[in-house]
């Protein structure tokens, strides 16, 4: 009798196990173990774990922080739309706006200070994608999500959006230099 | 109208002749809406193979929406609706309960289909099969899905139903069988699932006509999987179903041990539908504690189920073989195995890629900072292709293979294609999901128009390799369409024009099922060393990928 038949010894529950096939159990077991103490342990002993700090907010209140830090930090402009290059101190709180269908502003930080990066997004959700280094954030509207960053490598880097936000996604490219 | 019962002389299968007719009629409109998906399919992967980049933007989000809801929504589960019937009225010998409810599930389910895509199609719908808010969609297309997803939640019902009349007429002796059991637990999956997606998807309705003034993205996210999610349990449970089906139909497989595998199965109830956190890892908002144990307790049970039934099965094979004398060395089991006959090969390269493909990218993808590498990229679909191509769609294709004379009663049509079909379409499909994996571990987008950037003013130039990837992704792709498509062509051609077969005897009361005398006896004892010996091959890979992915991780800049 097959699994397509009722089980042929009525009893089933009480046939024995194979041994290789307990084996394994058991091997699979532990290994989904060790794969939840590696979780654990990157939580305390890992450099990237994503931040939970986050807040409610506004698209006014994000944008007017936004401003505030462009106003104060910005050097020079770039692109045809001037696009403020903004050098904060390092150690400073910083705040990057997507929008259809940018992300702004562009930033300029320093190999090895940290960073505190607010995210926000003014309309749909947006994918914060940061290349070549391929971390990747969701980006929600009416919250604010704090994520501390610490760029370890010289560069120029490109946040792509990739969470899908319209017709004009694929034109969502953002900057970063690290110097 | 009586019941009335068809035995087919080529299975010894006992249909309920109102339960076979809803079963071909579902199994029919979910080809359809593959076909639908498949057209879609093509428009989709001519436009992200660059050197193509077929559609202009609109018709490519407008493609991939449908692609996405024809594919995961419309024909996986108007096919799973004909595995439900089959697996309660034909498997127990019984009556279906309530035809007639089936058949309004089924209106509604086939309402609901039409809706969504006649939304998707008038354009102003582009929102992918996610509906992520607060972008909108026109209100029918929410509303086509739920009516889908109510017609589902009846055929649900009629199942469940059905094991209740089966049991209070006694239609067969001991316990309902293991693939019976399976199709149970897709069933319960299923219940909660649309359960959570009448909670998401009905305010957002609401929210689409202006009941409603506002959704929350975060929320929204939450339930929205435990939905997405679930439902992908549905497909796993129903295709697991499904392999051990066929190595019953085919090789006469008995479960290793029962208890065992529908202990994996109840695994999969408790466990899997929790596991919606993870499409939220790199998400604010939900915290890690969360996030951790949602991924891990809850998720590693149901991926102990499945590296269990990812061994019993080939197991069942094995011991199934060598009890036929294939004894010789570890793999002269495998080695013999009918792999000319597709009802087995599509099986067999369904659970392979669906564990070695699928099954560790998806447990890497659900580890809680791994996911960070990974998020959004169009490693998720190389990952769901090995998971919902591979595994649901190929393991249905091999069934449908069994199912055309005995169901449909037609022969099959062109065997020498038959025997090469699930070849063409399965590996094709697995070089699109390595592929695809490939081009997002360099970090290329899914969902994306033009992965050059064209009209931004800051383009990030991918490397060389990312657009060798996605070049691959294209050719493999329309290589995996042929298969697709021929076999469509195939099982319709065989439909309309096959020689027929003949009914064999229809009786007004159904033969129940017996089980034979206790004899208290146990059959000699077989071993299954070569099942063990693959098993730890694919246990090393699993191992080796998943520190690769944490080396690589440890280099990224720092974050906390
Ligand atoms: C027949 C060959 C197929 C090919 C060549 C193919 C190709 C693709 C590609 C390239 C994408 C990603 C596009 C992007 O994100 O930019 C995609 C998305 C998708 N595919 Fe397929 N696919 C095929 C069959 C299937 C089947 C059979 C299913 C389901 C059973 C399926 C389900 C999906 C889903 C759910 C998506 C995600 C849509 C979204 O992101 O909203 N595909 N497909
Ligand atoms: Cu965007
Ligand atoms: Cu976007």
């Amino acid at each position: 009798m097959s699994a397509i038949s009722p089980p042929a010894e009525r009893i089933w529950w009480k046939a024995p196990i194979d041994k290789l096939e307990f084996t394994w159990i058991a091997i699979a077991l532990v290994w989904s173990l060790t794969m939840f103490t590696m979780m654990v342990y990157w939580h305390i002993a890992g450099g990237q774990n994503l931040s939970n700090e986050t807040y409610k907010t506004t698209k006014e209140m994000f944008a007017a922080k936004a401003q505030a830090v462009v106003d104060k930090y910005t050097v020079r402009t770039e692109t045809d739309q001037q696009i403020p290059v903004v050098k904060p101190p390092a150690g400073s709180d910083i705040y990057l706006i997507g929008r259809l269908w940018a992300w702004w502003p562009i930033y300029e930080l320093e190999k090895g200070k940290a960073y505190k990066l607010h995210l926000s997004a003014m309309d749909y959700m947006h994918g914060f994608s940061l290349q070549p280094q391929n971390i990747n954030i969701q980006v929600h509207p009416n919250y604010e999500h704090v994520v501390k960053i610490t760029p370890n490598q010289l560069g120029t880097y490109s946040i792509v959006c990739n969470e899908y936000c319209g017709i004009g996604h694929h034109t969502m490219v953002g900057r970063i230099y690290v110097k | 109208m009586a019941t009335t019962y068809r035995i087919c002389p080529r299975s010894g299968l006992q249909f309920d002749t109102a339960a076979e007719k809803l079963m071909r009629w579902n199994a029919v409109a979910g080809v359809l809406a593959l076909l639908l998906g498949g057209i879609m399919a093509l428009g989709v992967v001519l436009t992200r193979w660059p050197a193509v980049h077929l559609l202009p933007a609109d018709q490519f989000y407008l493609a991939l929406t449908s692609h996405g809801i024809n594919m995961l929504l419309f024909w996986i589960i108007f096919f799973e609706m004909a595995v439900l019937y089959f697996a309660s009225s034909t498997l127990l010998h019984c009556r279906l309960a309530t035809p007639k409810i089936a058949w309004l599930g089924f209106i509604l389910m086939a309402i609901g289909a039409i809706m969504a895509n006649v939304a998707v199609f008038q354009g102003e719908s582009s929102v992918m099969f996610t509906s992520y808010v607060p972008m909108q969609a026109k209100p029918h297309f929410y509303l086509g899905l739920i009516l889908f997803a109510v017609g589902a939640l009846l055929g649900c019902f009629v199942f469940l139903g059905t094991l209740v009349v089966a049991k209070a007429e006694k239609t067969y002796e001991g316990s309902i069988p293991l693939v019976t059991f399976g199709a149970l637990t897709a069933a319960i999956i299923a219940i909660f699932t649309i359960a959570s997606g009448a909670i998401i998807l009905i305010p957002t309705f609401l929210w689409s006509v202006g009941y409603i003034r506002e959704i929350d993205t975060i929320m929204y996210r939450v339930v929205w999987w435990a939905m997405g999610h679930s439902s992908q349990q549905i497909n796993v449970s129903a295709h697991v179903a499904i392999w051990y089906a066929g190595a019953a139909i085919v090789f006469g497989a008995k479960p290793m041990s029962e208890k065992v595998s529908r202990t994996a199965f109840l695994l999969y109830i408790l466990f899997l539908q929790l596991a919606s956190a993870h499409h939220l890892l790199s998400d604010p908002g939900v915290g890690s504690e969360w996030k951790v144990v949602n991924t891990s307790y809850f998720m590693y049970f149901a991926v102990l189920a499945s590296m269990i039934h990812g061994m019993t099965i080939p197991g069942a094979i094995e011991q199934a073989q060598r009890a036929k004398g294939y004894n010789k060395g570890l793999f002269e089991w495998l080695r013999k195995a009918p792999w000319g006959n597709p009802a087995f090969s599509a099986i067999f390269l369904s659970l392979v890629g669906f564990g070695f493909l699928g099954g560790i990218s998806g447990v890497m993808m659900g580890t809680e900072q791994l996911n960070l590498l990974i998020h959004n990229t169009i490693y998720v679909p190389g990952h769901f292709h090995a998971t919902v191509v591979i595994g649901t769609t190929l393991a249905f294709m091999g069934l449908t293979y069994f199912l055309v004379p005995v169901l449909f009663k037609r022969e099959v049509l062109f065997p020498g294609f038959a025997k090469l079909q699930p070849y063409l379409f399965g590996l094709a499909m697995y070089v699109v999901a390595l592929v695809m994996m490939g081009a997002g571990t360099l970090g290329v987008s899914r969902r994306h128009w033009d992965m050059a950037f064209a009209g931004s003013p800051m383009a990030y130039e991918w490397p060389g390799a990312a657009y060798l990837m996605m070049g691959l992704t294209g050719i493999a792709g329309v290589v995996a369409i042929i298969g697709g498509g021929g076999w469509i062509l195939q099982i319709v051609f065989s439909l309309l024009f096959g020689k027929k077969l003949d009914d064999g005897e229809t009786r007004s009361t159904p033969i129940p099922l017996t089980l034979p005398p206790q004899t208290g006896a146990h059959a000699a004892h077989i071993g299954t060393p070569g099942t063990m010996v693959l098993a730890l091959v694919f246990l090393v890979s699993f191992i080796l990928y998943y520190f690769v992915n944490w080396k690589y991780l440890s280099s990224l800049w720092g974050m906390a």
